[in-house]
Order: C-alpha cells, then sequence, then structure tokens
C-alpha cells in the first residue's frame, strides 16, 4: 500500500507559514499533479513526504505508516534517524537540477543504492541497473559520467536510480524545469511509461499538457493551501476559484 | 559622401586573393628579445658566482652529502613530516565537522581551537611543547581535583620527538580543518539531499558521496601543505630534535663549513619537494574523475 494521507499538515519557516493546514489524500497508483505559482508551497509539501523538511504540525502516512515522526505520549516526536533512513529508501525522490553523484557514472549511479544500502551482490545489481538505464533510454550512456550527459539524459538516470530501490511511491520536484525545451520530452515519456506501468506519484510540476494527459488528479496549491483538487481537464479547462482561474491564465 | 566615392587607398590595390593563399608571418617582438638577453645574462653571472666562489665550498657539500648524519636527519625529517601531516589530517576532519555541526558548543570549541592555533606563531608553540615539563611535570589519569590512578613523568612519556609531532600537528590540524571545511562546503547541498532521500544516514552520505567529492577540492591545498610542512619540520630544531637542518648545524658548529652544511640540507629539502609534488599531480589525477575538464577532453 502506498496511499498517502496528509493530515492538517502545517509548516513554518522561522515565522513565515508557507504550509497552512493541508489536507489531502493520495490513493495507491495515481498520479498527483501539484501546480501553482511559485512561493505556493508545493515543492515544500513534496519534501515533507519523505522528511527532507520538517513539519510544524500535522502529519503525513505513506501506506499508513507516519514517517519522520513517531508517537511520544500525546504528542509527535521526530523518529530516530535509522528508521527515517528506511522509511526514506521506499521512497524515490527526483529533482530539479537531478542531483546526480558527479564522481560516479551513469551504472554507478543507479548501481549505488542497491548495492550500499540493500546488500544486493553486485553483479545483480549491475545487471538490474543495465536494466533500469535500457528502460529509460540510456544503455549506451552507462560509462559516462554525469557532467558528460545532458540534462534530459542525467533526469533519466536520476528516475532510473530512483527507481533502483524499487519505491512505493515516487516524488518529482519539478523534475523538467532545468531542461532546455527540446529536453523535456524524452523526460515526460519515461514518467508517462512509469505511471502507466501504475506507479504512485506525486509530481510538482509547470507542464500542464502532462498533466491533463497523464494525472488522475490535480491540485492547484496557493499561499499555502491546495485551493482545490479535482480531475485535470475540470480543472485546467474550467476552475472554480479565482486564484485559479489567475494562475492558469498566465501558464495557458 | 557614399561608401562608393571614398579614394581608393593604398590597401585597397592589394590582391587579397593572392594574399590569402600563403601563411601569415610571425611579428618580430624585440621587447621580448632584450629581456631574454637581459635576464639571460643575469642567469649567466648568477650560475658563474656559484661555481666559482670558493665559499660555496662544493667539495665539501660533496663530502657531506651522504654522510650518516645528514641522512639520519633526512629521516628524522621524513617521520615528522609524515606523522605531523597524518596528526593533522586527522584533527583537521574532526574539527571541520564539529564547525559544521548544528550544535552551538561544538562549533564554538572548534572555532576556538581553530582561533588558538592560528593565533600564536608555530615557533612559540614548539617552545611551549619543549617546556611541558615545567608546566605539568607529571601527567597521568585521575580525578580532577582528586587522587591520580596512573601518574607518569612528563619528560619520561613526551621526548622531545614526540613534542615536536605535537607543536607541527596541532598547528597543521587549525589550517587543515578550513582546508577539509571549505571542500566539504564546495560540494553542492543537493549531492547530501539526493543521497539522505535515497535512505543513506549522514555517515554513509558523508563517506560515500560528501568526501570523495570534496576531495578533489581538498587535494590541491593538502599537496601544498604537506610540502610546506616538510620545510616547516626544521623548526623543531628551537627544542633540540635532530632533525636534517639541526644535525646540518651540529656539524657546522665543529667544522666552521656553515655555507656547505646549509646547502646540503637545501638539496635534500629540494630533492624532497620535488618528489612530493609529482606525487601530489598523480593523486590529484586521480581524484578528478567525473569533473568537467576531463569531461570535455572525453
Amino acid at each position: 500500500m502506498s496511499e498517502v494521507q496528509f493530515l492538517n499538515v502545517h509548516k513554518d519557516f522561522s515565522g513565515m507559514e508557507v504550509l497552512k493546514g493541508i489536507n489531502f489524500t493520495v490513493e495507491s497508483g495515481q498520479v498527483v499533479c501539484l501546480i501553482g505559482p511559485s512561493g505556493s508551497g508545493k515543492s515544500t509539501l513534496l519534501r515533507c513526504v519523505n522528511h527532507l523538511e520538517t513539519t510544524s504540525s500535522g502529519t503525513i502516512l505513506v501506506g499508513g505508516r507516519m514517517i519522520g515522526y513517531e508517537v511520544h505520549g500525546d504528542r509527535l516526536i521526530e523518529a530516530q534517524q535509522k528508521d527515517i533512513n528506511k522509511r526514506r529508501s521506499r521512497i524515490g525522490m527526483v529533482f530539479q537540477s537531478f542531483n546526480l553523484f558527479g564522481h560516479m557514472t551513469a551504472l554507478e549511479n543507479v548501481m549505488m543504492g542497491p548495492v550500499k544500502l540493500l546488500k544486493v551482490p553486485k553483479a545483480q545489481a549491475e545487471a538490474e541497473a543495465r536494466e533500469l538505464l535500457t528502460k529509460v533510454g540510456l544503455a549506451d550512456r552507462t560509462g559516462h559520467y554525469p557532467a558528460q550527459l545532458s540534462g534530459g539524459q542525467q533526469q533519466r538516470v536520476a528516475i532510473a536510480r530512483a527507481l533502483s530501490m524499487k519505491p512505493d511511491l515516487m516524488l518529482f520536484d519539478e523534475p523538467t524545469s532545468a531542461l532546455d525545451p527540446e529536453l523535456v520530452g524524452e523526460v515526460l515519456d519515461v514518467m508517462k511509461a512509469l505511471a502507466r506501468d501504475g506507479m504512485t506519484m506525486i509530481v510538482v510540476t509547470h507542464e500542464m499538457g502532462f498533466a491533463r494527459e497523464v494525472a488522475d488528479v490535480v491540485a492547484f496549491m496557493d499561499g499555502g493551501v491546495i485551493v482545490e483538487a479535482g480531475d485535470p481537464n475540470e480543472i485546467i479547462s474550467g476552475p472554480q476559484h479565482e486564484r485559479t482561474k489567475a494562475f492558469l491564465s498566465k501558464v495557458l | 559622401m557614399t561608401v562608393s566615392e571614398l579614394p581608393i587607398t593604398a590597401a585597397a590595390r592589394h590582391d587579397f586573393a593572392e594574399l590569402a593563399s600563403r601563411p601569415v608571418l610571425k611579428r618580430k617582438r624585440p621587447g621580448q628579445l632584450i629581456a631574454m638577453v637581459v635576464v639571460g645574462l643575469f642567469a649567466l653571472m648568477g650560475a658563474y658566482v656559484i661555481v666559482t666562489n670558493p665559499g660555496f665550498g662544493w667539495p665539501t657539500v660533496a663530502k657531506y652529502l651522504f654522510d650518516i648524519r645528514i641522512l639520519s636527519g633526512l629521516l628524522t625529517t621524513m617521520e615528522l613530516t609524515a606523522i605531523a601531516m597524518v596528526l593533522g589530517l586527522v584533527i583537521g576532519l574532526v574539527i571541520a565537522v564539529m564547525r559544521m555541526s548544528d550544535n552551538a558548543l561544538l562549533r564554538g570549541v572548534a572555532g576556538a581551537y581553530i582561533w588558538f592555533f592560528r593565533g600564536t606563531p608555530l615557533m612559540v608553540q614548539m617552545l611551549f611543547w619543549g617546556f611541558a615539563a615545567v608546566l605539568f611535570p607529571t601527567i597521568g589519569i585521575g580525578i580532577p581535583g582528586g587522587p591520580m590512578l596512573v601518574e607518569w613523568n612528563t619528560n619520561d612519556v613526551l621526548p622531545l620527538f614526540v613534542a615536536g609531532i605535537l607543536g607541527l600537528g596541532l598547528n597543521e590540524g587549525a589550517y587543515m580543518a578550513e582546508i577539509v571545511r571549505a571542500g566539504l562546503m564546495g560540494v553542492p547541498a543537493g549531492q547530501s539531499e539526493a543521497s539522505h532521500a535515497m535512505g543513506f544516514s549522514r555517515m554513509e552520505t558523508l563517506r560515500h558521496v560528501v568526501i570523495p567529492q570534496a576531495m578533489k577540492i581538498i587535494l590541491p591545498p593538502v599537496g601544498n601543505e604537506t610540502i610546506s610542512m616538510l620545510k616547516t619540520t626544521s623548526l623543531v630544531i628551537v627544542i633540540g630534535v635532530g632533525d636534517l637542518l639541526y644535525n646540518a648545524q651540529q656539524i657546522y658548529a665543529r667544522n666552521l663549513q656553515q655555507i656547505p652544511l646549509l646547502i646540503v640540507a637545501s638539496l635534500w629539502y629540494i630533492l624532497l619537494t620535488t618528489i612530493l609534488s609529482l606525487v601530489q599531480a598523480r593523486i590529484e589525477k586521480r581524484y578528478s574523475r567525473g569533473n568537467t575538464i576531463q569531461a570535455r577532453k572525453a
């Protein structure tokens, strides 16, 4: 089960409230696109899911279990680091700036997690890594270092690296925002294939075409709240709220 | 006046098609030639003086170059360099990680360490360790303010060689801490974040992701520090450790051949720094895996 439940999630950065009570559920196998203006809190919300950001109050359940916190009396307390690490390893994350490990080849980047964390034998990890790189269309780039790859290729390696841990859930933080326009398509294609395979995905994006085509639910965020959420076509073509209308009129 | 009405200049009469078919000439630069002659003359004069001035005592240099006292001093110098650098690196790594800690006390202690060891002359620190027995006649393990459990005479457990190592290594640690810190901070935060997101712990992230990439930032200055340390070890003469320079001094104190023996010491120092520079270049090449310059060449 990889259902994600946001229960009254609040977050403030030194007095500035960036998440003001998020209540939302992502069903297992769903693709949810978070859209909204910059500073609306969508990336922060995504980063709270694997505890890269702490929350101030409220909680997030992944597969019915909390990540980053445990119950202590009648309060929540930050969980032990090793428990957090364990939960994180089941959640794949893809960043805007790829963040491939610069001193490792594409193949080594994809092998690293299984070998060091899951203790998979090297030969088996390498075979699986090659398979994943083939799946994202980079079978001929396994020996290349990140600096020798285009942005689109790096991002596809990053997706393969996240998939190498066999995650239940994938988080995408503006995966195509740092790419040249002609490279966006190759990354979105990999993500579409992943969605077809039934992966649960939460995607922060500005790609309305992708959201309309692939998402089961589009959630529009502004000012730290989810303003409206629902069927992509309904939200994108017929938004109900003024703020959604204003935002969409600028990006479409 | 329009362009077509311009008078035909001398240049315009050249046959450019013809000129374009021939290679370009290199323009002579007379200033460079003069500089070459002047510098060349100075170099010759220098060489002439070095060869002909009997004060340099080349035969004496040859006689002492492989003297057993010089060679044993050389060994001591190499030992001091190696052990002090290892100590400096370990202290530097610990202090750098402490300095980047969330904990204010750890940060403060690390800051104070760097402040103290960088703020006082190394010569003074060296003398301090040499005279440590005055400050602490005995050292041991016990309860503060209470009885001692074990106790040793400071001069027995802290021979001059160890005092020299402490003087050099503790001081080096302060400089190394800043070098290591610069290296760790030079690795983009996204690298650690990606590693944490995969489920790696802080230590694993440091070991597998951050340190390997920090190495290429850290290594060039560490190479410089090692080369610098090789020569700085000569400061141990103030507490009487028998290194290369000390032994050379001991010899010329008797035979009064100061210049030749200083040349003997210098020749060994320069040979070792040359070797260290070559080793440095090799190690740096090894750790440059995946950097952009290498990538462009490939």
